[in-house]
């Protein structure tokens, strides 16, 4: 343990992450963030105050001990805590990264009050990246086979973090993808800037280590059913993480027009299809001294004015109805969007795409301008148009990052399935069950659209009640749904 | 990596693939399609699915971007890099009665499968295919097998009907009673049948070809507008009611990246 004084530690500046400077990054498409050498990560870890009960690890939803792998490396034990986390969350290199750490641990932490929390998703990256560096200490060890099959159907965080725990009980996994890379949205979404590839590369690698077998191009629903898994398949149990699917578009006139982007697509065609690079067969739309506007307020919507910044765009805009305050996207992201030079209009709506002349292509926007009235269901506060007070923005390019819809595909083809009204899936929250016996799922395609480490919580718990589903044929702590 | 089985070329730019897909084979129907890969970095491009047999599925190809240039390179032996599938509704299949297919160019390939599923269903099938040009009028022995009547016809006269498939399905719709329409081709000929069978009152069906990307409902690039509404052609099509569809908009939505594809050709021509 640290040899500093409470006194000593309270008085110490919380250490910032190295970063490529803004004129530099915004260029290319290299990560952003550098990482903590050891010495900036023993000097954060070791401001740490080693609370009794330590509320960071209520706040953090894969419950990662936290207090443990800070003294790891407080006392320079880097593997040791590499392996602690690695208890709770098989995926810390990812999480380290792209966790909105300010409303989860950081948020938590004693120290927060004092806008001085400790840095933990920066601490359980590095952690994470230097036991990837140096050797992993938790070599993986073949566990005794059960001799039972589970069937995981997406790739995406929840169903890599289901399949690790699964394998490493012993059964048998399959990961089903529909897209011929693995990784869902660590890797047709959040671009390489943020997380590099290679990083998702690696942790996939050490999952097939473990035994897990993986198959791309495996369109679930359309290829085989989920009842086909469970009989013909020889599968005993399946987990759906297929994320969330079908882009949602404003509703609003000319949504059609050349130009006009989901952020899906847009951020597909980035990073999935590499569209960036001079060797891809995907194109993208020449950004390159364009305005770019970007609707929306969350991570995505960020991702999407970045890259946009990227490509060359003179004008990289997000357009956001609310105020800043209730912007979803984490504090690190508006504040790298910000240093890079995106531009954050407000209070703004977008009441119809306009086009350029009559060439099919967008040419502008129409505005409405908003004011906030009370606050909805979400607590935040209702924005409201302010009557008749419109203008008109020309930009070349729209990205509409407003969120998705369940995807249809698996769903149509699997009867017997509860849906919510959004036609997300109904689960029970300890077991993450669906109505099916032995069908479970977790991610976005039950909570709407949400963040990688709820997805990675619904993996884990979903494997631990499948384990015991396995064993004992029944629910552990069995709900009603 | 799905190994071809068999390969050779219908007409000039037009090949026919037969290629190792035993899962995909079970499970396709008629008007379903493909995502295929065949490059790394390559794009996903939508192909329909001709044919199937025991474990493998027949792609008819027309070299015309890159994707299918280099495609069409491949022989027997070859691999596609990626194959994934079998995607989109399947073609409403029934006992309409009589029903007029119409396929225009390569069309005429994504128009066999479910011609062949209607002939099964019970109706009298009335196969109408054309191209420019003689050589461009492919599969009239793979049609015939499946129609009661063949009609090739050629813009230029140099092959059975002189004329577009229009005036040929006029022609038809003249003589005898017709209870459905499909009609897959180039958008323009898409259009046209559209408007021949509106005032007739013939339902009539068509299959998009907007620009695709993941082609499993996630980007939304291929949304059409369908009856004033914003349709997914990968999820809720690639088939819809050709009378309801915006064709200018579909033919304006697929220049998106002519620019693009233009300055790629000339790189490639150069280098």
């Amino acid at each position: 343990m640290t040899a500093l004084t409470r006194r000593e530690r309270l008085a110490r500046r919380p250490v910032p992450m190295p970063e490529r400077p803004p004129a530099e990054r915004r260029v290319d498409f290299d990560e952003v963030n550098l990482g903590y050498s050891t010495e900036l990560a023993v000097a954060e870890a070791e401001r740490c105050l080693f609370c009794a009960h330590p509320p960071c690890v209520d706040g953090c939803p894969a419950g990662v001990d936290i207090y443990g792998f800070l003294a790891a490396i407080a006392a320079g034990d880097f593997l040791d805590a590499a392996t602690t986390i690695a208890k709770d969350n098989s995926l810390p290199a990812i999480c380290g990264r792209v966790c909105p750490q300010e409303v989860q641990c950081e948020g938590a932490c004693v120290l927060a009050k004092k806008g001085k929390a400790i840095h933990i998703g920066h601490l359980e990256r590095f952690a994470a990246d230097y036991s990837r560096a140096n050797g992993r200490s938790d070599e993986a060890t073949t566990p005794l086979s059960s001799g039972r099959r589970v069937a995981v159907v997406g790739s995406g965080p929840s169903g890599l973090a289901c399949a690790t725990d699964l394998a490493k009980a012993g059964h048998e996994v399959t990961v089903f993808e529909a897209l011929h890379v693995l990784g869902g949205v660590l890797s047709y979404g959040i671009p390489e800037f943020r997380l590099p590839k290679e990083i998702v590369a690696a942790e996939i690698a050490q999952l097939e280590s473990l035994g897990v077998r993986f198959e791309t191009n495996a369109v679930i629903g359309m290829l085989e059913t989920i009842d086909e898994l469970l009989t013909t398949g020889g599968y005993d149990a399946v987990f759906i993480g297929v994320g969330a699917g079908l882009p949602r578009f404003l509703g609003v006139s000319g949504e059609d027009l050349i130009g006009v982007y989901s952020a899906n697509e847009f951020l597909t065609r980035v990073n999935l299809m590499k569209a960036y690079t001079a060797t891809a067969d995907t194109p993208v739309l020449d950004l390159y001294r364009k305005r770019v506007a970007v609707f929306g307020g969350g991570n995505t919507a960020m991702d999407s004015v970045r890259t946009a910044l990227r490509l060359g765009a003179e004008e990289a805009a997000i357009l956001y109805r609310r105020t800043e305050a209730e912007m979803p996207a984490r504090d690190e992201e508006m504040e790298h969007a910000k240093a890079e030079g995106v531009e954050i209009v407000t209070l703004v709506s977008p009441k119809e795409l306009l086009a350029d002349n009559d060439s099919g292509r967008l040419g502008g926007v129409r505005l409405q301008r908003m004011e906030l009235g009370e606050p909805d269901d979400s607590g935040r506060r209702r924005p409201q148009p302010i009557d008749g007070d419109t203008y008109d923005l020309a930009i070349d390019v729209a990205v509409i990052a407003v969120g998705n819809s369940p995807n249809p595909l698996l769903l149509r083809t699997t009867p017997g399935l509860d849906q919510t009204e959004r036609g997300t899936l109904v689960i029970d929250p300890t077991t993450c069950r669906t109505s099916r016996p032995g069908v479970f799922a977790g991610g976005d395609i039950v909570t709407g659209g949400a963040t990688v480490i709820l997805a990675i919580g619904h993996g884990r718990r979903a494997a631990a009640a499948i384990d015991e589903w396995l064993a004992k044929g029944g629910y552990p702590k069995a709900q009603r749904l | 990596m799905n190994r071809i089985l068999e390969a050779h070329l219908l007409a000039p730019d037009i090949k026919y693939f037969r290629v190792e897909a035993p899962k995909v084979a079970r499970k396709r129907q008629a008007g379903q399609f493909v995502i295929v890969r065949v490059a790394e970095d390559g794009e996903r491009i939508p192909l329909t699915i001709a044919d199937s047999g025991d474990g493998w599925i027949a792609l008819i190809v027309q070299g015309v971007g890159k994707t299918t240039t280099l495609l069409n390179r491949l022989e027997a032996g070859d691999h596609l890099l990626d194959l994934a599938g079998p995607l989109g509704v399947p073609s409403e299949i029934a006992r309409f009665g009589t029903v007029v297919v119409v396929g225009g160019g390569v069309g005429t390939a994504i128009a066999l499968p479910t011609a062949v599923a209607m002939k099964q269903a019970g109706n009298r099938v009335i196969s109408i295919i054309g191209a420019r040009s003689r050589p461009y009028v492919i599969l009239e022995e793979e049609l015939g097998a499946t129609s009661d009547e063949v009609h090739p016809c050629s813009d230029d006269g140099s092959y059975g009907f002189a004329g577009f498939v229009t005036d040929k399905l006029a022609e038809v719709t003249a003589g005898e009673t017709v209870d459905r329409v499909l009609a897959i081709g180039p958008i323009p000929m898409m259009a046209a049948v559209a408007e021949v069978t509106r005032p007739l009152g013939i339902p009539t069906i068509v299959s998009l070809n907007p620009i695709m990307v993941d082609g499993t409902g996630m980007c939304g690039g291929c949304r059409v507008r369908v009856g004033g509404e914003s349709r997914f052609a990968c999820v809720d099509g690639p088939e819809f009611d050709a009378q309801q569809v915006d064709f200018d908009l579909l033919a304006k939505r697929n220049t998106a990246y002519e620019a693009w594809e233009h300055f790629r050709r000339l790189e490639s021509a150069t280098s």
